[in-house]
């Protein structure tokens, strides 16, 4: 039960305010803002997501640097205010395609419109967007996506989401597409967060996977929707500690230790044949979230050396070794180190090395970083010991570490009233892992710690298939992902969204369907290319234009 | 909405002044109002928008009430919203033009599109006007039975609205008795879930006053509700799967069949994405088995891998709420969590609540077996540049040693952050080695070496140097120049800022003199001196009391101040095992979250539906507590810092009293709260036993009147379980009765075929 809810910007002007009961006060923004502005209680700097001031409970989350704020008196529960706080984040930026102050600001009646749907009494009365619609009369404005700055990895960590601002699609649940025509669209990404820590002498000491499976749904009419994942796939590792790597004898198998679902997913069959099924809600949700500790191939490797060469240098060496396939690259790698208080060179606590030619690194190559210390004054004795701990972040595209696959996405036809004649196919044909290493280096001869976080986006297809029987033969494929995709044609944030449609290259996840299957629409010029499903034999002049 | 008083506030370039813009928004809205141009609901659309505009950055605009309401007379639905909307946040300061709104609010009410006879009801019943509640019963009245689920939830929860407008209203008109028929009966899973919320609100608010209602409350969780409830939990959304959930986690099963078939029930809940809903499952299941430890223990074994999903799982507000509620489980149950211990580990990015709540788990999974690893980890934070964090571990590092039986490896560390030079670092070093040799003195050797050597002038942090002193009074014999650094301080006394660093430093100075007299005899004279000069009170007195003691009998005053001391085995806890309780039993909510029972941090007026049996389960708990409650209270008062504040208790009175001088208003309050709610319930409980079946006749009554609805209570109420479970009831209790912990890897595979 809240009290009220309220949107505000970094400087703190209201952009939504929405009161529900009445009993808190109305200057609550303000002494909200400016509590967490000046957070300095017990020396922390961040304000909690919750917290108490004169019998009000304020609860905030941040997305893309706005506040959304919610205010009770009353005890409640604490992870159903926040989830829901990013869960009208999530409606609001289904409505508006893109979520920041200006969108937001350029739509704050529609927002209204939402919230009065949303809660009522400060009690939450639904959260779908699929229900919201019917009672959303505003046309969103939609604000360019493109001007949108794509943010740079390590500021994606600092928010601690998952999701990839830029190459989310940047389309309204109810906007229809310039061309007056909805587009049926499906996406499906796999995004993985890995950390892992390991010792200077590259042992792991700890690994982990922290992966989401996440949809965007355009598809009119709601139609059923079966997901494959690998048969091989196990669930609960037991009892044994997690971190006994004893049980990983490489056989293959993808082990989760522990996984959750959206709502919406029936898991009938899911031990039978790991296939999820759901009626995928219009807008973006996590299909299922899952947590793996199994072992597996980091896919960098960073070895650093702190030497100390006199009594105010020292000399950092950053190994850098891309252990994965020279078919794939790594972008936007920014490695950050932080230094002693006391260092004059290499602009004070922080220098980051990932310029020039170092923000690219292809698989399978080594870079060496190397950079020159001097400290005002004479450091005590193990400078090692102050430097650190060593920060990665990159984004890896078709690379996803935990092999966890979506074998094939089949929408199954919903009523025989349903008229699918359209057969539109979109994907995201790059993956846009997102990998962010931490490593710790405390001794040169002591413990070197990394803990290595990445996310992997895996585009799957999305196909609407004119299907009477119920068992497709759908091969199967090798992957999801496209290995020999061209690199330079992919920039990774924004560009995909305006993906041109003719370009898209054969797709080899499409199942060999039937030919006559496909009444095809003769005004969709979409449909040309994606038609019969080969195999690509060069993906390369498919998609280069 | 927009606080007016902010209206007030220094325009920023970007806004708008005020004044000027009012009223000319006020004079094109009345040429608006009579005009029926085409095109004219486009201009009226963008007037609207900036009136709103204006009303959410805190300008007052109710100046335009009348205008706004004589352009409401439109079929435009984005309008009508716009104008329900402003209607509804102005209309309380203006009663007498919210009359105005009626006629339009009522005859929208009955509009053929159930959309706008829904907005219409719920800006009608937002409109919080006394006199004019009369108007709300009827259209209230027709929504409770309207044809179109979405006019149904709105009724339900204008009833609540009305209610807290007019409470006698809202009962005249008898209006709770039909939301309980409503829940019960309702196709529509919604409904059910809003007359459950105001249900609940209505009939908690009425229990202090109406006997009745106190038994309808205690009605909401008998049996036959709660299965109706659990039978249909799949159908609700997953907000109102949390209400629900709340709700049978206060339900008290009659056997542990019944605990069994819930369980059953509701484990697939555990999977879910959403961790309120998850926390909800938890805390039903945790208080189904409170009684029966063994399976109470399983229980935490089978949270254990949901809960970590869902801390990596979410955004970081997410997950620190569901990392507070893995805390208090930890806090309860270290050992279960023991091997768990790598999921605790920070991460560079992570906020400092999140790691300020790992450090604390980390220090409470310590054992035997992972003692190294973690220590190991916890130094590599000592060196972080996040300062707080830093502080942290290495207390996390002291306390870890204090508890351990096995030390020597984390003494050694402990050594070695004094030897790193970082002035934060000596400093909770000193602390901790303070801490440490009072209660392991047989390291006092070692450490000492150490601590000599470290430079009084280096350390500055007051509780440091009030540590470093008392090491040097204490252990006077084995440092060979203690009184010549005891000297040289305290010929800075008039420069030393902290009275509790000029008190340990007397005190110091006293035990070296006892132990090497010449040296220290005139530093004594000297400290004395300047101690009776102080214009700090408890200073003063105490260089007094020692002045006179010594006039007195000086081998007296060496028994007073220089006892034999025993080693202090264990340090006091934070919070009382009352308090802990407390909030455990408040599971999943923000107790948790504030590590304090809610009467600490709510009013009671606002104390809420959710709490409103918590009482009856606790009876014993809360007796208890109303005579415990001022040690539990005094010692929670001061939270974190009191392993430092009881080691200095024998020194410093001064700053125990205020300790409890300051806990001293709490206590009386929450006594007095306490023993309210007692009599409350003593009068709730006496009435509620022999009532019980009269109220499930009463639920049948009303079930009966509704002929096609299911009866839930009609016939004898039972669970619709997991019809795939593999295993049949029985096994699966003996399963979650018999299995050992150790035995969990049969377990958990087990417990995954259940659920799929």
């Amino acid at each position: 039960m809240i009290s009220q809810f309220f949107v505000l910007s970094q400087r703190g002007d209201n952009i939504v305010f929405r009161d529900y009961r009445g009993e808190v006060q109305k200057g609550s923004a303000e002494i909200f803002f400016r509590k967490v502005k000046f957070w300095k209680d017990d020396g922390e700097e961040e304000a909690p997501p919750v917290f108490n001031v004169d019998g009000v409970n304020y609860f905030h989350v941040k997305v893309v640097g706005l506040l959304f704020v919610a205010t009770t008196r009353v005890n409640v529960s604490p992870s159903l205010v926040l989830e829901l706080l990013q869960r009208i984040a999530r409606v609001i930026k289904d409505y508006l395609g893109v979520l920041n102050e200006d969108s937001l600001r350029k739509n704050f009646v529609l927002v209204y419109e939402l919230l009065d749907e949303v809660i009522d009494f400060g009690y939450v009365q639904t959260t779908s967007t699929e229900v919201l619609k019917s009672y959303v009369f505003n046309e969103p404005i939609v604000v360019d996506a493109a001007r949108l700055q794509p943010l740079s990895p390590a500021a994606i960590f600092m928010q601690g989401t998952k999701r990839m601002p830029g190459t989310a699609v940047t389309k309204s649940v109810v906007a229809n597409e310039p061309g007056g025509r909805k587009r049926e669209e499906i996406f499906v990404d796999i995004i993985e967060k890995i950390s892992v820590t390991f010792s200077s002498s590259g042992y792991i000491l700890t690994s982990e996977i922290d992966g989401t499976i996440q949809m965007k749904s355009y598809l009119t009419g709601n139609p059923e929707i079966r997901l494959a994942l690998n048969d091989d796939l196990l669930i609960g590792k037991g009892g044994r500690s997690i971190y006994d790597y004893r049980s990983s004898t490489g056989s293959g198998a993808v082990v989760l230790d522990d996984c959750n679902f959206h709502e919406s997913v029936r898991l009938d069959s899911f031990d039978v044949d790991r296939t999820l099924s759901l009626v995928p809600p219009d807008g973006e949700f996590p299909v299922m979230n899952y947590r793996m500790t199994q072992e597996f191939k980091p896919p960098f490797r960073i070895n650093t050396l702190v030497e100390e060469a006199g009594a105010l240098k020292a000399e950092v060496i950053i190994k850098i070794s891309a252990e994965f396939s020279a078919s794939i690259t790594a972008n936007t790698i920014v490695v950050e180190m932080p230094l002693p208080k006391y260092t004059t060179r290499d602009h004070g606590s922080f220098f980051v090395v990932a310029d020039g030619e170092s923000t690219q690194i292809v698989g399978g190559s080594e870079h060496t970083l190397r950079a020159k210390l001097t400290f005002s004054q004479e450091s005590h004795g193990n400078i090692t010991k102050e430097v650190g701990p060593v920060n990665m972040t990159f984004t890896i595209p078709m690379y996803n570490a935990s092999k966890l696959q979506v074998k094939y996405l089949q929408i199954a036809k919903k009523s025989s009233t349903y008229n699918p004649y359209r057969w539109t196919s979109s994907f995201k044909p790059l993956n846009d892992p997102e990998m962010a290493s931490h490593l710790n280096s405390s001794n040169l001869f002591a413990l070197l710690l990394a803990a290595l976080l990445f996310i992997s986006r895996n585009g799957v297809a999305g196909s609407r298939q004119l299907l009477e029987k119920t068992e497709p033969e759908i091969p199967e494929f090798p992957k999801p992902n496209i290995p020999e995709f061209p690199k330079p044609e992919f920039p990774p944030l924004p560009t995909i969204p305006t993906f041109p449609k003719p370009e898209l290259p054969p797709f080899p996840f499409i199942p060999n369907l039937p030919k006559p299957e496909f009444p095809f629409v003769p005004h969709a010029p979409a449909l040309q290319k994606p038609g019969v499903p080969k195999r690509p034999e060069s993906p390369h002049s498919a998609s280069s234009p | 909405m927009a606080p007016p008083a902010q209206a007030h506030r220094s325009p920023s370039p970007s806004q708008p002044s005020g004044k000027g813009e009012v009223s000319d928004l006020k004079s094109q809205l009345r040429q608006l109002a009579g005009s029926r141009a085409p095109g004219i609901d486009d201009s009226k659309r963008e007037l609207f928008k900036k009136v709103i505009s204006y009303m959410t950055i805190g300008i007052d605009v109710s100046a335009v009430f009348g205008e706004m309401v004589m352009c409401s007379a439109t079929s435009d639905i984005v309008l009508k919203k716009m104008c329900y909307l402003y209607v509804g946040n102005y209309a309380k300061v203006n009663p007498d033009l919210a009359l105005l709104t009626i006629n339009f609010l009522q005859r929208d009410c009955k509009d053929e599109d159930p959309m706008i006879r829904g907005l219409a009801l719920r800006s009608l019943c937002s409109l919080r006007v006394a006199n004019l509640v009369e108007y709300l019963v009827g259209p209230l009245g027709l929504g409770l039975k309207d044809n179109n689920s979405y006019v149904r939830t709105v009724a339900v929860i204008g009833v609540l609205k009305l209610y807290h407008i007019s409470a006698p209203t809202c009962i005249d008109a008898d209006f709770p008795p039909t939301l309980k028929h409503l829940m019960l009966n309702d196709p529509d899973p919604q409904v059910v879930a809003n007359c459950l919320s105001a249900l609940q609100e209505i009939w908690s608010l009425e229990a202090s006053t109406s006997e009745e209602a106190s038994r309808e409350r205690e009605a909401l969780i008998s049996k036959p509700v709660i299965y109706y409830l659990l039978n249909r939990i799949k159908e609700f959304s997953e907000w109102a799967q949390c209400l629900v959930l709340e709700l049978v986690a206060k339900y008290v099963p009659l056997d542990s069949n019944e605990i069994f078939d819930i369980m059953n029930l509701l484990e697939d809940r555990l999977q879910h994405a959403n961790g309120a809903v998850v926390l909800s499952t938890i805390k039903v299941f945790l208080h189904l088995t409170l009684s029966m430890t063994d399976v109470h223990q399983q229980v935490y074994e089978r949270i254990k891998a949901p809960l970590l999903t869902l801390v990596s799982s979410g955004s970081p507000e997410q997950s620190y709420a569901v990392l507070s509620h893995l805390h208090i489980l930890v806090m309860r149950a270290p050992f279960i969590f023991a091997s768990d211990y790598k999921h605790f580990y920070c991460q560079y990015n992570e906020p400092s609540y999140v790691k300020k709540l790992k450090l604390e788990m980390l220090t409470a999974v310590a054992n035997e077996s992972n003692t190294y690893e973690i220590v190991t980890e916890l130094c590599e934070y000592a060196a972080n540049v996040d300062i707080p964090i830093a502080r942290e571990s290495i207390r996390a590092v002291g306390k870890i040693a204090l508890q351990q039986y096995d030390v020597n490896a984390i003494v050694d560390r402990l050594l070695q952050f004094l030897e790193m030079e970082k002035d934060y670092v000596t400093a909770e070093a000193l602390v901790l080695v303070k801490d440490l040799l009072r209660k392991y003195p047989q390291w006092s050797h070692d450490c000492i070496a150490v601590v000599g050597s470290i430079s009084s002038q280096n350390v500055q942090e007051p509780k440091a140097k009030a540590a470093l002193i008392w090491m040097l009074g204490e252990y006077s014999q084995d440092m060979q120049d203690a009184p010549y650094i005891l000297e040289s301080l305290t010929e800075n006394w008039e420069e030393e800022p902290s009275a509790e660093v000029r008190l340990h430093l007397l005190t110091a100075v006293m035990k070296c003199f006892f132990k090497r007299p010449p040296e220290t005899q005139k530093v004594l004279g000297a400290a004395l001196a300047a101690g009776l000069a102080d214009f700090h009170q408890d200073v003063h007195d105490r260089a007094l009391f020692y002045h006179r003691l010594l006039q007195y009998n000086v081998s007296v005053a060496e028994r007073v101040v220089n006892p034999p001391k025993q080693a202090v085995s264990v340090f006091a806890d934070t919070q009382s095992s009352e308090i802990k309780d407390r909030i455990f039993d408040e599971f999943n909510s923000l107790s948790v979250v504030y590590q304090k029972p809610s009467y600490m941090f709510t009013d009671k007026d606002y104390r809420g539906p959710f709490e409103f049996s918590d009482e009856l389960g606790n009876l014993s708990i809360a007796a208890e507590s109303a005579d415990n409650v001022v040690p539990a209270q005094g010692v929670e008062a001061n939270d974190k810092d009191l392993l430092l504040s009881t080691s200095e208790k024998e020194e410093i009175r001064g700053a125990t009293f205020n300790v409890s001088g300051y806990s001293a208003p709490l206590y009386d309050s929450s006594a007095a709260s306490v023993q309210s709610e007692l009599a409350i319930i003593s009068s709730t409980s006496a009435g509620s036993a022999p009532s019980s079946s009269l109220a499930i006749d009463d639920l049948l009554g009303l079930g009966l009147s509704a002929a096609p609805a299911p009866e839930p209570a009609s016939v004898p109420p039972s669970l619709k379980l997991n019809s795939k479970a593999i295993l049949d009831p029985g096994t699966f209790q003996q399963k979650w009765r018999q299995l050992p912990i150790s035995l969990s890897q049969v377990y958990l595979p087990f417990l995954t075929l259940i659920l799929f």
